[in-house]
């Protein structure tokens, strides 16, 4: 089935998440990073709450934070202050119920595409048999089941995207967290990975979490967007994006896509020339330290 | 995969003769000063037998009924060493790569012991262990330990935290962690460690062998030079490098064999 076909269906189904998981509440949010003298406030005092089956885009410039919001989703950082919880449950470390994605793909590259992709069940325990099947059929899913047996390093990036993607969906996470994950990729795959998401999504329904500085991307798949300012970041904005579904990269070049980007655009703006160096999911980007083998 | 490529240019066998080439000026060099005693002061060529004396060592020793005693208590000896060595390279190297608290708890002692030489071990090595077999052992260990274990704490320190982020978020606890990803993220700089302590290995079994015992390379080496066979000398540092050589060269093939997926890398 091709992305096009898949993407007919994306209406039927849209409002459906049977589940009803995936709530997420955000109460007075601070994050802060750094140790000592060059400690500083990330994230400062962010109150959200993101419905069950909701697309939800963070935007926002360089540094402001998003990724570290992420993080905290993620369970990879504690929060200074507040709470944070999914489905009435207050986030304490990663879980398998809260995927994430990152920028460029953290596979294992010491296991095969297919191995990769049952990791998660392989965690669980479940026997070979049954997850080389099921990671099948995430392959499937992602339109990879041709590499199932390449290594990682022989795809593309947006396969390698890919693949992250059905490594994640394997674990029936409530919440999929994404750290621009398509940032890496030439603007004609980034359209089409944008495009298979939407796909994914409108099959697999769960909350989704998605970091992202390129308005455009935000606004293309986004329910609602929360735009976050930098130093200390907060949300300066709760956005909602009603263009229906299923939506088609014709969607961009509309009147009211433009209307909505120059909003974004004049949000955005306040904060020109302020060059902050990006922040990750992870906490303060590692300084690389000489580290020399005998 | 284009990984062969096995066509015969100018500009190969142009590189091929310049490396034979090479061996043989050093063998011509060596055979002139050997016959014409040659003196430069600083280093003489007075005692040192030619090329064809050794070789006339060789067919000897191949001949003799020795060969294979010396040859199998050198590996048993070597291979002993160097087995414990791994268990120990590789556990500490984890720990220590991965905790803090192992690191500091570990490392200052082991930095301490680390400079001192094989020989320097000797006295001390005859001292503790019970047998002469179990302190040569012990000494071709302390020989292959370190590279081990600082090639492994590298390997450990230099896996990816996203790699092990990413394994959190799947659901991976702290053992299938170091299961799943620090110890095949750390192979390949493992390898790296085990392919050098083979090495060092050999490298100080000489040394080991200077303890006593009535047979072994090193033992050979050594009485040579005390019976005054002086062409026998260089037969045995022949054949520590020649089993040195062939050793280490087995062990990276076994790590080719371990991590198929690492020479891919950078290639796609």
């Amino acid at each position: 089935m091709t992305i096009y076909e898949t993407a007919q269906t994306q209406s039927s189904n849209a409002d459906i998440n049977r589940s009803g998981q995936g709530q997420i509440n955000a109460r007075q949010i601070s994050i802060h990073l750094g140790e000592g003298a060059a400690e500083f406030e990330a994230v400062h005092s962010v109150d959200f709450t993101i419905a069950p089956g909701e697309f939800v885009c963070i935007l926002g410039p360089s540094g402001c934070g998003k990724s570290t919001l992420l993080g905290a989703l993620a369970g990879h950082i504690t929060p200074s202050r507040g709470d944070l919880s999914l489905d009435g449950k207050i986030i304490a470390g990663p879980s398998p119920e809260r995927g994430m994605v990152f920028q460029h793909h953290t596979l294992f590259p010491w296991r095969s595409t297919l191995d990769n992709v049952a990791f998660g069940l392989k965690m669980q325990g479940i026997g070979k048999q049954e997850r080389y099947a099921q990671a099948m059929e995430l392959l499937k899913l992602v339109g990879l089941e041709d590499s199932a047996h390449r290594w990682p390093s022989q795809l593309s990036g947006g396969m390698q995207q890919r693949v992250e993607i059905a490594r994640v969906l394997i674990n029936k996470p409530r919440l999929l967290l994404m750290d621009e994950p398509f940032g890496a990729l030439d603007a004609q795959t980034r359209l089409k990975m944008q495009e298979l998401l939407l796909s994914i999504w409108s099959r697999i329904r769960t909350s989704v979490v998605f970091v992202t500085h390129d308005i455009d991307e935000a606004l293309f798949l986004a329910d609602r967007i929360l735009v976050m300012s930098p130093r200390p970041g907060k949300i300066i904005e709760n956005l909602v994006v009603d263009f229906p579904r299923p939506r088609r990269t014709e969607l961009v070049t509309t009147q009211a896509f433009m209307r909505l980007k120059r909003h974004c655009l004049e949000l955005l703006n306040h904060e020109e020339g302020r060059q902050l160096p990006r922040l990750s999911p992870l906490g303060l980007p590692l300084e690389p330290q000489p580290c020399f083998a005998v | 995969m284009a990984q062969l490529n096995v066509s015969i240019t100018p500009a190969k066998i142009y590189g091929i003769a310049l490396q034979l080439g090479s061996i043989i000026l050093c063998l011509i060099f060596w055979q002139v000063a050997a016959t014409q005693r040659l003196d430069f002061g600083l280093i003489t060529f007075n005692n040192v037998p030619t090329p064809a004396a050794v070789l006339s060592a060789v067919w000897q020793l191949i001949h003799s009924d020795v060969l294979w005693p010396h040859l199998i208590s050198s590996l048993m000896r070597v291979f002993s060493g160097y087995a414990v060595a791994c268990v120990l390279g590789i556990g500490l190297g984890l720990a220590v790569g991965r905790s803090k608290q192992a690191e500091k708890l570990l490392m200052p002692p082991l930095e301490l012991i680390r400079p001192i030489p094989a020989v320097a071990w000797i006295p001390l090595a005859i001292l503790m262990f019970p047998s002469s077999e179990a302190s040569m052992i012990f000494i071709t260990f302390t020989g292959a330990l370190f590279p081990i274990l600082l090639n492994t704490i590298h390997g450990v320190e230099a896996v990816d935290p996203r790699l092990i982020a990413s394994a959190r978020s799947l659901g991976a606890s702290q053992s299938a962690i170091l299961r799943e990803v620090i110890l095949p993220g750390a192979t390949p700089s493992i390898i790296t460690g085990l392919s050098i302590g083979m090495g060092t290995s050999w490298f100080c079994l000489v040394t080991a062998e200077m303890i006593s015992g009535q047979f072994g390379i090193g033992y050979y080496t050594w009485s040579s030079y005390v019976i005054q066979n002086y062409a026998d000398i260089i037969v045995g540092m022949l054949l520590i490098g020649l089993l040195g050589m062939g050793s280490s060269y087995l062990i990276k093939r076994l790590g080719n064999f371990l991590t198929p997926w690492y020479r891919l890398q950078g290639k796609s």
